[in-house]
Order: structure tokens, then C-alpha cells, then sequence
């Protein structure tokens, strides 16, 4: 099984939930920037959760089924078709040979996760299938898709065949069936017009002005157009330190808010280095890095402070309805 | 972050959280062997026993960064730490607390020696001259003075496999480039102030460029991943043109 790229969008590559455990080397994490997204697609196709898939970004790629499929698309809303028909996200979809996928405007969120059940036939490369684009490692060779790639696809899961078997009686003329049951609205994350991003103080928040402090809690900032996987610049009020401050590099996480001596503020993402200078402000909850991530350039978001234990809580909140999903679509599935 | 979150010890060490799902151990505030020797310490440990929920660490100059997933924290028992309703960052924090205190860093294994041959000046290291300029030597001063350190791996990162150095001679410090180079081709070696490193990858980059290794520094194929680790001692060899294309050649 496989499919074919026909056009491959702006940014189309293959990533899984990151390559951990090599960061000490200075090799960068990577991975899916809305990971909740891409956990779920696969849960819904019948794939392990970290399986690789599609991260497809604000313009979608096309591409062409060289065999039945079942597939799901889940994340931002770039308007999917297949053969013209507008197919419906967070739910398994199946799909017959020789069908076209693709993507139109960008309607809610930014990016969306294209995950096929069986997963990407492709080798891992320190254990993960992300694409290190800067490095010319992982995922499909190395780098983001281009035209006539061939993605070849592994086999099905016991689940997952499973889930063919019941969707493949239910096809009729049309070029794909999805299943009448589907991720519930109040998990799938909304387009707000603010953009609410929690926050606990980072490590250097007592190093700024008490006027920044207040600013970041208090002030839209501006997702700019100079933003990309390794970060989100923000413009907004300036982020001031008292004094200037000497600082020895040391490790930087996802979601850290740090701040070069031009004052605009950087959202760390999957892309980042796994070593930084800069002072750190704050830091994005874990649950609230999808949300950063499907912000689209030009954007606005606000910071909301919250508690280190608020943010754990949140985290294992979010760990267990993850959890919880996966029991239930098991069960759609059987 | 309350501040009494952070535990610190008498000899200045802090620990410290960086979010829900990491937490901080400084040992200082300086870039110094001695204080390095404490991170190493604290890194064999975890190379050897890890920690519960431990994802991986990042070992940084001064610092050593313990990445976790809170979810598997909250379902492990912790020896010796009894209320299991405590966050996850006080558990953690507790336990760290009791491994630092018993860390020996006297007994940290010896460094390993690694060598790296450079082939220096020519096409390899156009800016050898301007740093001999800058500096008032000759180049094979420069030369001389760059292959005569023992370097320590402080820490990678920047690159993959992008070793940061400690222990390069002030006679041969330069500043950066007025302009980057828009690329720096695998193996270079530079000078940016009182550094010096090698690119493991192509990129860009503003250091004064001197020579060149034919050994690759970053190697994906393998594990680990990199040629150098943290608390190496490298030392630079020069060697020929002949010599480099024969390293190339695999020879």
C-alpha cells in the first residue's frame, strides 16, 4: 500500500511525538507541534499513538491513494476533499484506490495531521519518525514532501482491520465512507478570537521590569509571519529586564517563553534548540502548546497565569482523556 | 515560581522547576571545571540509575535539566517519599535532593581523550590569516597555540554533535565575522571570541574559520549519535592536505 504526492503543499512531513533522548548530543526533539492532533489520528485509524503521520501546514498537499486506504484527518481545518467531496475530520475515513486527496483554505487552527491506518513504512532514525529538516534526518529522506514521492504504507493492526472490515461492507459510489461516530466536539479544539495560553513563571520571570511582567499577563501579543516549527515571534509591548543579565546557556523546553535583548518575546516549539541563552519568562503549560501551535501568522494571543501544580493537573487531566478516548474508540472499533 | 519551591544547599547548588514536566538542577553560576565535575557527577548517576518518569536530561555548562512525564510520576511509588498526593516536582525535588547530596565527584570516571585531526588554513580556514592579524601572530603562531589546548566538552547543542568548548588560549581570541557566512561546510573549525568548535552540519554561521576535520562529528547512523559527548577532552592535530583527503578516503 502507498500513496502518491501530487502536489506537496507548503510544508508537508512525516512526524511522530519526537525523538527524545538524544537531546544531550544537541540533537533537537522534533515531533508533531500539535501533538494531542496526531495522537488521536492515529488512535483513530488503529495505530499505536506515536505512530508517525502528516503534519500538513496552512496550505495542503494533494495526494493520490494507490490502494484502498483508511485514514484520518485531524487537527486544524484546512478544508480536506476527496475527488471534490468534502471529508469529514476526526473520525476514520475509507477510501478506494485511486481517489484525491486535498486541501483547500485554511478554516480553523493552522495545521492538520494526515495519519493512514498502518502507519508510514518508513525507517526510524534514532528511534523516531520525525523529520529533522535542518539535519536531513528522519521521516520521508529527511525533508518535507515533494512532487511524485511515493509513501509507502506498513501493515494493518489487528484493530485496525478490524475497522476495514466494517467500513469496507458500507461503501457504496462514493469515493470514501466515514464512520457515523466521531471525536466529540468538546474535545476537539475550537478557533477562538482570543487566543488564552497558560502560563507558570519562568525561570528568570523576577529578572524583568514589574511594567513586562505586567505587560505579558496583560497585553495581546502578535503571532508574526517570521514564525516557524522552531519558534512563534511575538510582537507585542517590549519585555524589558531590570538590568541586563549575564547568563550561561543552559536546556530550554517546549512552550519556553524567552526573551532576546530586542524585547519580543519567542515561544519555543518543536523545532527548538535544546540549549538557549536567552532569559525565560515563562513557561507554556504542556496542554497548551497545540494551541500555540495551531495559531495562525498574524494571530493574537493572550498569557494567562496559572500555578506549577495547576499546570501537572492539566497535564494528567489531559494524559486520561486521551486515555479515556482510546478505550472508547476501541470499543466503536470492535 | 514561590520561592519556596527551590531547594537550595549550603555550597549554592538550587533545585529548581522549569515547567510541569522538567525540573532544574544548578550548580553553579560560572563556566568552570570544578562546577562542570558536579554535572558530570550528577549525569553518570542518571546514565546509570535514571529516575522515575525520566524522559532524558540535558547537561548544559553549569546545569543539568531532568525532562518527565508527571502522568507516569503520579502512578509510581517513590521510595521515601511518602504522601503521594505531593506534586510531582516535590517528589522529584525531594528524591534529587538526597542523590546530590551523596554524589561523589571525586570518583567521576576519567575523561575520554579524543583527537581531532585539522587540516589548518588554505581553502579549509580562510580566516586563519585575520585571526593571526587580529592577533599579532603568525599563522603557524595560531596554529601552534590552537593545537596545543586540551578542550573540554562542556555540552553539545547549537548542531547536532556541536561540541561547546572550554579552555582555548586568549591569544588567538577573535570576534565574529562582520557578516555570516550563508554556509559553513561539515567539519569546519572556528573561533568566535573566546571560543572555539567545530560545525558537525552544514550551516550558517559568523565564527572566523580556520581549518577542518574530515572526521564527521555528527553521526545519525550510530549510537550515540555524536562523536564527542559532554566532559570529553579534545585535542586538535594538525595535519596535510594529503593527510585530510586520505581521512576522506577513509584511509
Amino acid at each position: 500500500m502507498s500513496i502518491k504526492v501530487l502536489t506537496p503543499g507548503l510544508l508537508t512531513s512525516i512526524q511522530d511525538l519526537g525523538r527524545y533522548g538524544y537531546q544531550k548530543f544537541g540533537v533537537i526533539v522534533s515531533g508533531a507541534m500539535d501533538s494531542y492532533s496526531l495522537r488521536l489520528a492515529n488512535i483513530l485509524v488503529g495505530n499505536a499513538e506515536g505512530e508517525g503521520a502528516l503534519e500538513i501546514s496552512l496550505m495542503g498537499p494533494s495526494v493520490q491513494m494507490e490502494e484502498d486506504i483508511i485514514l484520518a484527518i485531524t487537527g486544524g481545518n484546512l478544508s480536506p476533499t476527496i475527488d471534490g467531496k468534502p471529508v469529514p475530520m476526526w473520525r476514520p475515513v475509507y477510501v478506494t484506490k485511486g481517489s484525491i486527496l486535498k486541501f483547500g483554505a485554511c478554516r480553523a487552527g493552522c495545521r492538520c495531521y494526515l495519519a493512514v491506518a498502518g502507519g508510514y513504512d518508513i525507517p526510524l532514525v534514532m528511534n523516531s519518525a520525525s523529520t529533522y529538516l535542518r539535519a536531513g534526518i528522519g521521516g520521508f529522506q529527511g525533508r518535507g514532501l515533494e512532487v511524485g514521492d511515493v509513501l509507502p504504507i506498513k501493515e494493518l493492526s489487528e484493530q485496525s482491520l478490524r475497522l476495514l472490515e466494517k467500513l469496507v461492507k458500507k461503501i457504496g459510489l462514493d469515493p470514501f465512507i466515514a464512520t457515523a461516530w466521531y471525536i466529540g466536539s468538546r474535545h476537539i479544539p475550537k478557533d477562538p478570537q482570543h487566543v488564552t495560553i497558560r502560563v507558570v513563571e519562568g525561570r528568570q520571570f523576577e529578572y524583568f521590569t514589574a511594567a513586562s511582567q505586567k505587560d505579558l499577563l496583560n497585553s495581546p501579543f502578535q503571532v508574526t509571519t517570521q514564525s516557524d516549527r522552531m519558534g512563534y515571534r511575538l510582537s507585542g509591548p517590549t519585555i524589558n529586564l531590570v538590568k541586563p543579565l549575564e547568563m550561561i546557556s543552559e536546556a530550554v523546553a517546549l512552550g519556553t517563553v524567552q526573551v532576546p535583548p530586542d524585547g519580543n518575546p519567542i515561544i519555543l516549539l518543536a523545532d527548538r534548540q535544546s540549549v538557549g541563552g536567552y532569559p525565560k519568562i515563562a513557561q507554556v503549560a504542556t496542554v497548551d502548546v497545540a494551541t500555540v501551535a495551531q495559531t495562525k501568522p498574524n494571530g493574537k494571543i493572550w498569557f494567562e497565569r496559572i500555578s506549577l501544580d495547576q499546570a501537572e493537573e492539566l497535564y494528567c487531566a489531559r494524559e486520561k482523556t486521551i486515555q479515556e478516548l482510546a478505550i472508547a474508540i476501541g470499543f466503536k472499533i470492535i | 515560581m514561590k520561592v519556596n519551591k527551590i531547594i537550595k544547599f549550603e555550597d549554592g547548588i538550587e533545585i529548581l522547576p522549569f515547567g510541569e514536566t522538567a525540573i532544574l538542577v544548578e550548580f553553579g553560576k560560572g563556566i568552570r571545571p570544578e562546577t562542570y565535575s558536579k554535572v558530570k557527577a550528577l549525569t553518570e548517576y542518571l546514565d546509570c540509575y535514571s529516575l522515575p518518569g525520566m524522559i532524558e536530561y540535558v547537561s548544559a555548562y553549569s546545569s543539568v535539566t531532568v525532562f518527565y512525564d508527571p502522568s507516569k510520576i503520579r502512578k509510581l511509588q517513590i521510595e521515601g517519599v511518602a504522601a503521594q498526593n505531593q506534586s510531582c516536582y516535590r517528589r522529584l525535588s525531594t528524591l534529587l535532593k538526597g542523590i546530590i547530596s551523596k554524589l561523589d565527584v571525586d570518583v567521576a570516571q576519567t575523561p575520554r581523550i579524543v583527537e581531532i585531526p585539522v587540516c589548518y588554513g588554505g581553502d579549509f580556514g580562510p580566516d586563519l590569516s585575520y585571526v593571526a592579524e587580529h592577533n599579532k601572530l603568525t599563522m603557524d603562531k595560531v596554529i601552534e597555540i590552537h593545537a596545543s589546548g586540551d578542550y573540554l566538552v562542556y555540552m553539545l547543542g547549537f548542531a547536532p554533535g556541536f561540541p561547546f568548548l572550554g579552555g582555548m588560549s586568549e591569544l588567538i581570541s577573535t570576534p565574529r565575522r562582520q557578516s555570516p557566512r550563508t554556509s559553513i561546510p561539515p567539519g569546519s573549525v572556528g573561533i568566535a571570541g573566546m571560543q572555539t568548535g567545530v560545525y558537525p552540519i552544514e550551516t550558517p554561521g559568523g565564527w572566523q574559520l580556520i581549518g577542518r576535520t574530515p572526521l564527521a562529528l555528527f553521526r545519525p547512523a550510530d549510537n550515540p549519535p555524536s562523536l564527542l559527548q559532554a566532559g570529553d577532552i579534545i585535542r586538535f592535530i594538525p595535519i596535510s592536505a594529503q593527510e585530510y583527503e586520505a581521512y576522506k578516503g577513509g584511509i
